[in-house]
């Protein structure tokens, strides 16, 4: 099956609507017409809010409370920092769940601006308690990880991104995936930049872990799979949004820690997702001088 | 919790809020909202202490969350809360904050305290019981101050655009909102698509029957009005 994961996800979103009486959709305009059959249908299940993104949020924690499972969709600033106080309270609080998914990533739209960009996204969610982030590589996992996420009533942050690897990997829900074992270093490559990180490393001894459930952590897999004393965190959104995961999971190992990610600077650039990710090192050739520059340095 | 149905009445309502002791600083809105949410609980709601899980039961929420001695002195006259409890108010296990909890106290639909939270979750149960088709009710409490708070006008606008006609919003009016609401609130309301009517928050009998007031398929805003809180 081909598409981008945003384009998945309104065909999974719909079947899930028509196959489970449960399932809500809650739109704030984003995303209106993209799910003709499920909108005709089941219109009582399939809302849109208008541009509310509160009220969006708001919504989805009432239908909660009266025996659904919503699914809350927007580009990221507007599913998460312009609601974050109704998803720390309506959902939060409240303990009911809602599936929260965002398209944009950090700067999938950039020619957009800062407005529509959201690197943030995750270590905000980070912040409140009881979240699982999903943040998955490519079209198929974002529809696997959905499709876990309908069958539990947890609060769930699924990040899709027009970015993706080549191909999906068998993963599971809540678990780091061996990519690779090495011998030199500890490699975690978030997402849809595991293509990237694999390229980077490809002659160089190190593992690579892949991770598209980034809370909770899977600090389980990390301390089994461990490799040397360097942790190289590869992650598409703030730099070092997971090293305090990491540096919980290793607290009793000695250990060292390069993140690597978006810097936490006022953005002001346009253009495409390759040329941001290619300014930030984020690609191949910048995941590797970080790499290499952290070995360097290993005792 | 232990549950008692102790047929207590209006008259007993302020001894139950006298056993609440430490919240001073939100005493004018627990003393606001007493007549309208006591009215609500002995004459309109459709819910029994017992059956505090029942889908089809009607939800009281009450958004601001603040002053909730009075919320609580009903739920406890009602029979959803021990009386005794009443005592641990503001305590450090005590179900019973100075803001309600919907995870400690079975009865209570939300858990709130933070201005303009409400409405939207009010709204999003309507439309889950009307996807449903079920008969239940829902009746939002927000303060004439706490209407500053624009995500209140998101849910005002859009229930009135989907006839909504299962949602009832009370407003307690104690002007308390600092630029005020010139023309009424119930115009803001009414301008939205919803029915209204404004009537004396001391008044049970006036109260009642703004309650009942036929809607003809719109959600239903009842203004009630009481003392200045200044």
């Amino acid at each position: 099956m081909s598409g981008t994961m945003r384009d998945r996800f309104y065909g999974t979103a719909e079947e899930l609507v028509d196959a489970d009486e449960r399932i809500a959709v809650v739109l704030a305009d984003i995303g209106t017409g993209r799910m003709p059959d499920a909108e005709r249908a089941h219109a009582d299940r399939v809302i849109n809010v208008g541009i509310r993104e509160q009220l969006m949020v708001g919504v989805a924690a009432g239908l909660a409370m009266t025996g659904f499972r919503p699914i809350v969709h927007s580009f990221a600033p507007f599913a998460v920092e312009r609601p974050f106080e109704m998803l720390k309270l309506d959902l939060g609080h409240n303990d009911v769940g809602a599936i929260v998914v965002s398209v944009g990533a950090s700067y999938d739209t950039a020619v957009y601006g800062r407005t529509h960009q959201s690197p943030e996204d995750v270590t905000l969610l980070s912040a409140l308690p009881g979240w699982r982030i999903y943040v998955p590589g490519h079209p198929t996992e974002a529809d696997q990880l959905l499709r876990a996420a309908a069958r539990t009533d947890e609060r769930v942050y699924l990040r899709l991104s027009d970015q993706s690897n080549q191909l999906a990997r068998p993963i599971t829900p809540g678990r780091l995936h061996l990519e690779r074992r090495g011998r030199d270093a500890t490699v975690i490559a978030t997402g849809p930049l595991l293509d990237a990180a694999l390229e980077a490393t490809a002659d160089l001894d190190v593992t690579v872990l892949y991770m598209t459930t980034a809370r909770p952590f899977d600090a389980d897999t990390l301390r089994a799979s461990l490799t040397g004393d360097l942790v190289v965190l590869v992650e598409p959104y703030l730099a070092g949004t997971s090293s305090a995961e990491v540096a919980m999971a290793l607290a009793d190992e000695p250990h060292r820690i390069a993140a690597i990610g978006v810097p936490n600077v006022e953005h002001r650039k346009y253009g495409t997702w390759q040329e941001h990710n290619a300014a930030h090192g984020l690609d191949a050739r910048g995941i590797r001088a970080r790499i290499l520059r952290a070995l360097s340095r290993t005792a | 919790m232990t549950v008692t149905i102790p047929a207590l009445e209006y008259s007993d309502l302020r001894r139950l809020m006298d056993f609440q002791l430490g919240d001073e600083k939100h005493a004018p809105s627990a003393t606001s909202t007493l007549d309208v949410i006591w009215v609500l609980y002995d004459r309109i709601l459709r819910i029994k202490p017992d059956r505090t899980d029942d889908p089809d039961r009607d939800r009281f929420v009450l958004s601001k969350g603040h002053g909730p001695m009075a919320y609580y002195a009903v739920l406890a006259a009602k029979g959803f809360i021990d009386v005794e409890t009443l005592r641990t108010f503001g305590r450090y296990d005590s179900p019973l904050g100075h803001h309600p909890d919907r995870n400690l106290v079975p009865g209570i639909e939300i858990s709130s305290g933070s201005l303009g939270h409400g409405l939207g979750i009010a709204v999003g149960m309507a439309l889950g019981l009307r996807a449903r088709h079920s008969a239940a009710r829902v009746f939002c409490l927000v303060g004439d101050a706490e209407l500053d708070e624009g995500s209140n006008h998101e849910a005002i606008a859009f229930a009135g655009r989907v006839g909504l006609a299962n949602m009832n919003v009370v407003a307690v009016d104690n002007r308390s909102s600092f630029y005020g609401w010139p023309g009424g609130i119930a115009a803001r309301f009414a301008l939205e698509g919803w029915s209204s009517a404004t009537v004396d928050g001391r008044d049970h009998a006036a109260l009642e029957q703004a309650f009942n007031l036929e809607r003809d398929g719109r959600p239903h805003a009842v203004v009630a009005v009481v003392e200045s809180k200044a």
